[in-house]
C-alpha cells in the first residue's frame, strides 16, 4: 500500500524580472495537475497565472526588474479546488477600474485581465493589508 | 528562452519560433518583425512549431506584425500551431483574425 503526500500550499516570492516566470509556470503546472486538472486546462491555468504575474510586473511594478512578489498556491483535494493569491507591493488600485480590452477591438495589449477572467472560476482582487495589492484566484475540478 | 530564425525564401519570411514567446522574450521576437515590416515584406510566416508556450505579449506582439503588414499590404501568416499555442488565440478570440495554418508549406502556398 502506498499513501501519496500532496503539497498542500506553498508560497513563492518571486522576482518581478519576466525571465522568471518560466520557473512559476513549471511550478503551477505541476500543481496543477497533481489537483487533477487535465492537460489542457492546466495549460489554460498557467496561462492565467502567467497573465497575473506579467499584470504586476508591468503595472504594479512599471516594468521594473528589482521588486518581489508573493505567489501562495494551496491545494484542496478534497474539496477538488485550486486556490492561488498573489500579493504584490505596489501602489493601492481601485479594482473596479480593472477592465481588459473590448475583444472585438483588435489591438495589441489589454488580453491578460481576459484570459485570466476566462479561465478561473474566482477572481478578486483587493488591497493588501499594509499596501500594494492582493489578487485571488481558485478553480474547480470537474469531474469528467 | 526563444530561438529566432528567419529564412528568406522565394514566396516570403519564414521567421522560425523555438521555445518560449512570453514578457521576457517579445521584445526580441518584436524587434524581428519590426525589422520585417520596415522593409515592406510581403509576406511573413511566423513557424509555431516550435513554440512550447505562448502568452499575451508573444500574441500582442503578432498583433503588432498583423497590423504593420496591413498597412503595405502584406500578409502575416501563423503556421504549425500545437493546441495549446492555439488555445491562446482562440482565448484571445483573435483565431479568426490571423491566417492559421496546419504547415508552413501550406501558409507559403496559401
Amino acid at each position: 500500500m502506498t499513501t501519496q503526500t500532496r503539497p498542500d500550499a506553498m508560497t513563492f516570492s518571486v522576482p518581478s524580472n519576466p525571465a522568471c516566470l518560466a520557473v512559476v509556470r513549471a511550478a503551477v503546472e505541476k500543481l496543477a495537475h497533481l489537483a487533477g486538472f487535465g492537460e489542457q486546462e492546466a495549460g489554460r491555468i498557467v496561462l492565467a497565472v502567467d497573465e497575473a504575474c506579467t499584470n504586476i510586473i508591468r503595472h504594479q511594478y512599471g516594468g521594473r526588474y528589482d521588486q518581489r512578489f508573493d505567489l501562495e498556491m494551496r491545494l484542496d483535494p478534497e474539496a477538488g479546488i485550486l486556490e492561488l493569491a498573489l500579493r504584490d507591493y505596489g501602489p493601492e488600485r481601485d479594482p473596479s477600474l480593472f477592465r481588459g480590452r473590448e475583444l472585438k477591438d483588435v489591438r495589441p495589449g489589454g488580453l491578460g485581465l481576459h484570459i485570466i477572467r476566462e479561465v478561473m472560476d474566482e477572481v478578486e482582487y483587493s488591497a493588501a493589508p499594509g499596501g500594494g495589492m492582493v489578487l485571488k484566484l481558485s478553480k474547480r475540478v470537474r469531474s469528467a | 528562452m526563444l530561438t529566432i530564425n528567419v529564412e528568406q525564401r522565394l514566396e516570403g519570411a519564414v521567421v522560425r519560433l523555438t521555445g518560449d514567446v512570453d514578457l521576457s522574450a517579445s521584445p526580441q521576437l518584436r524587434s524581428y518583425l519590426k525589422e520585417l515590416v520596415r522593409a515592406e515584406t510581403p509576406r511573413i510566416i511566423a513557424d509555431m512549431g516550435g513554440v512550447s508556450y505562448i502568452d499575451s505579449s508573444g500574441v500582442a506582439t503578432l498583433v503588432e506584425c498583423l497590423q504593420g503588414v496591413s498597412r503595405y499590404g502584406g500578409r502575416l501568416r501563423l503556421a504549425a500551431l500545437n493546441k495549446r499555442t492555439l488555445g491562446v488565440f482562440e482565448i484571445s478570440r483573435l483565431d479568426t483574425v490571423f491566417s492559421i495554418h496546419a504547415t508552413v508549406e501550406e501558409a507559403l502556398r496559401a
